[in-house]
């Protein structure tokens, strides 16, 4: 099991490699000249030369590239020319509001469609099959902005059930103080309920906008994968040997019917990732998307190849957490490692 | 004829709804099969042995449906018992095991636990005794070093290993009745001789009776007392097996073993029985299922089959037999 995760690592690096060039070479490829950007529109031709000079923009592209590269060897994935700031710092600091979102998101979705796809694959033609076709039909037809502002129309203007959709706070509350980032968590630590529940009410309607959205893959793999372990003849062993049926269903069928499902949470979460961006706009959200698309509006290279460079990270991440769960799961994945 | 039936089939039929008509898979299939004793089950592929045996188990796939008859086994009707009362009975009372045991074990459980869980459902031990009874059950049908096979997975088990741990599983709770279907195809001819004595001997150990199915007559002949043909979802004959071979009175039957020269040959590999069995969604269906293939078919075939009371020893499902 360890060899087999360092050979993935070793073997993600190449890719990640090729993350770095081909990050590098999009942003300059860009529309847009972020020095012109940067001088502001009243500003004189020579205005916007000097400052291309001292962004280092007038050399040619591979000397940019080394120092690019250079930096990005001591973790500076440079500054943002809109807010000053260095990208590193803050993509830290929105990274959990995203993560956080992503995963809570993920976490609803998979509570509603696994049990769904369940019991749907264990009774065909019954009523909650019916449901569950009408519900990955409805799921993926939904664009995923048309939904968070549903939600947001319904739950906050209409029936005021919902708090304005504003960032990961209300204004009355202060932020915990950081251990994780995720402020579920954070609250908690800090012992400081009214804290976690604020927080909760604010995740709740985006987390469920990205829930909707990834609802209907998981719950048609989940119901095709026990549709097909159900028929098989181990199933049919367990039946005939008496084991009680939630046994057969669960800790038989089930147990064998997840890894293709675990194969569509690692695609679903990546396509959350995606979606995010999105999300994040419709509910104010200091994520990383949000920051993303503000720095790709202004040809800000810098924060746009760090965020790449971040998804790319953490895809890696994913696939290896993926890898392992299957090892786990199936006695054969561990044996060909 | 049997005097203490430990299973008695009566008038069973089976339909399954498909999207291309309705397949008669079983016509008014009766045996009975004593205790402690072994009953074959034999006929071509197709003939309906397998959708017997999971009517009786109550495992039968979605579309298919019990249309009538009875599968008593002691006071209660199998057939028609509330799913409390089969739970009572199934894997405790009525075992079964199945061909290809590489596919029909859990693949990503060791087989220690399988049989485990097994024990914790239906014998009376706690969840700290089951692993070492399990292993147990391991040595008792053969398998060396039981306590380091117990954690092994079925991929890491030859076949004939595999259905050693699937005869372990199904006589766990020490069953009355062992239906074992085709126990062999698919392992190496050593192997499947070995594996019908380990069967044989722990059927004589707990009096257990066994339905044996199989598409091998000459094998039936040596492992069975009684002998039931299928033809086409019918029992066509049903007799001892001696009297069997001796005056087969069906002219399948007698085909069948005009046709098995020797043992080694199984019904599949034989070309020598002319026409094949007909599509079972056919709305046509004659009343014998066979006529057509009949050399000895007469006008009178087209009434329906006579039906010889069970009581008969030697029953057989012919206007003009032998
Ligand atoms: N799930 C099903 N749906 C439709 N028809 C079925 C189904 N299962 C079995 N049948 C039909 O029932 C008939 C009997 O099948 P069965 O599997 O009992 O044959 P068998 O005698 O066990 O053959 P084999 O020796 O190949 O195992 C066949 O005509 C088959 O097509
Ligand atoms: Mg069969």
């Amino acid at each position: 099991m360890g060899s087999m995760l360092l050979k993935r690592v070793l073997a993600a690096i190449p890719s990640l490699i090729g993350v770095v060039i081909v990050t590098f070479l999009l942003t300059r490829a860009l529309p847009g000249d972020p020095a012109a950007y940067f001088a502001g529109p009243a500003a004189t031709k020579e205005a916007i030369e000097q400052i291309r000079a001292t962004l280092g923009l007038d050399q040619p592209l591979i000397i940019q590239f080394f120092h690019y590269v250079v930096d990005l060897a001591h973790g500076d994935l440079g500054k943002s020319l809109t807010t000053g700031q260095p990208v590193a710092e803050e993509i830290r600091a929105r990274l959990p509001a995203s993560a956080e979102l992503t995963l809570l998101g993920l976490i609803v979705s998979m509570a509603i469609a696994i049990p769904l796809g369940i019991m749907a694959a264990t009774k065909p033609g019954s009523i909650i099959d019916h449901t569950c076709r009408i519900v990955t039909t409805a799921g993926v037809s939904l664009p995923v902005f048309f939904t968070g502002l549903i939600l947001v129309y319904v739950f906050y203007y209409l029936l005021g059930w919902a708090p304005a959709p504003l960032g990961r706070l209300d204004v009355f509350y202060s932020a915990p103080p950081t251990v994780t980032g995720f402020y579920l968590i954070d609250s908690l630590i800090a012992r400081d309920p009214e804290t976690f529940v604020a927080a909760l009410k604010q995740l709740i309607l985006p987390a469920l906008t990205l829930g909707i959205f990834s609802l209907a893959p998981i719950a048609r793999m989940t119901r095709a994968s026990m549709l097909s372990v159900l028929s098989s003849d181990f199933v049919r062993t367990a039946r005939a040997s008496g084991l009680a049926p939630y046994t057969v269903i669960v800790t038989y069928a089930f147990r064998n019917a997840m890894l293709p499902v675990i194969t569509t949470l690692g695609m679903v979460f990546s396509f959350l990732l995606g979606a995010n961006v999105l999300v994040e706009k419709v509910f104010a959200w200091p994520g990383i998307g949000s920051f993303a698309v503000e720095a790709l509006i202004a040809s800000d290279f810098a924060p746009v190849q760090g965020f790449v460079l971040t998804m790319a990270i953490l895809y890696v991440a994913l696939n290896l957490l993926i890898d392992v769960l299957y090892g786990l799961i199936d006695p054969r994945v561990r044996l060909e490692a | 004829m049997i005097v203490a039936p430990a299973l008695q089939v009566e008038h069973l039929s089976v339909e399954f709804r498909t999207r291309s008509g309705i397949v008669k898979a079983l016509d008014n299939v009766s045996f009975a099969v004593g205790k402690g004793e072994t009953l074959a089950l034999v006929g071509e592929s197709g003939s309906g042995k397998s959708v017997t045996a999971y009517a009786i188990m109550g495992i039968l796939d979605p579309a298919g449906r019990v249309t009538g008859g009875k599968a008593m086994l002691g006071a209660l009707d199998l057939l028609h018992a509330t799913p409390d009362e089969i739970g009572k009975v199934r894997g405790r009372e009525i075992a079964m095991i199945f061909q290809n045991p590489r596919t029909a074990l859990n693949p990503i459980r060791p087989v220690g636990r399988q049989i485990a869980d097994v024990l914790l459902r239906h014998a009376d031990v706690t969840r700290r005794e089951a692993p070492a009874r399990a292993i147990e059950l391991l040595r008792a049908v053969g398998i060396t070093d039981p306590a380091r096979r117990a954690k092994a997975y079925p991929f890491e088990m030859s076949g004939g290993m595999c259905q050693r741990v699937m005869i372990a599983i199904a006589l766990a709770a020490k069953p009355s009745l062992l239906i074992a279907d085709e126990p062999t195809t698919g392992l190496d001819v050593t192997t499947q001789a070995v594996i019908m004595d380990l069967i044989g001997e722990l059927a004589a150990e707990i009096g257990m009776a066994t339905i044996f199915i199989t598409h091998d007559l000459a094998l039936a002949a040596q492992r069975a007392k009684h002998i039931a043909v299928m033809h086409a979802g019918h029992v066509v004959e049903l007799a001892e097996t001696q009297e069997m071979f001796a005056h087969p009175r069906h002219p399948y039957t007698a085909e069948l073993i005009a046709a098995t020269p020797d043992t080694a040959a199984s019904l599949d590999q034989l070309a020598s029985i002319p026409g094949s069995l007909p599509d079972l969604r056919r709305a046509d269906l004659p009343p014998c299922r066979y006529s057509e293939r009949c050399p000895r078919k007469l006008a009178s075939c087209d009434q329906p089959l006579p039906v010889m009371p069970p009581e008969n020893p030697h029953t057989v499902a012919c206007w003009n037999p032998l």
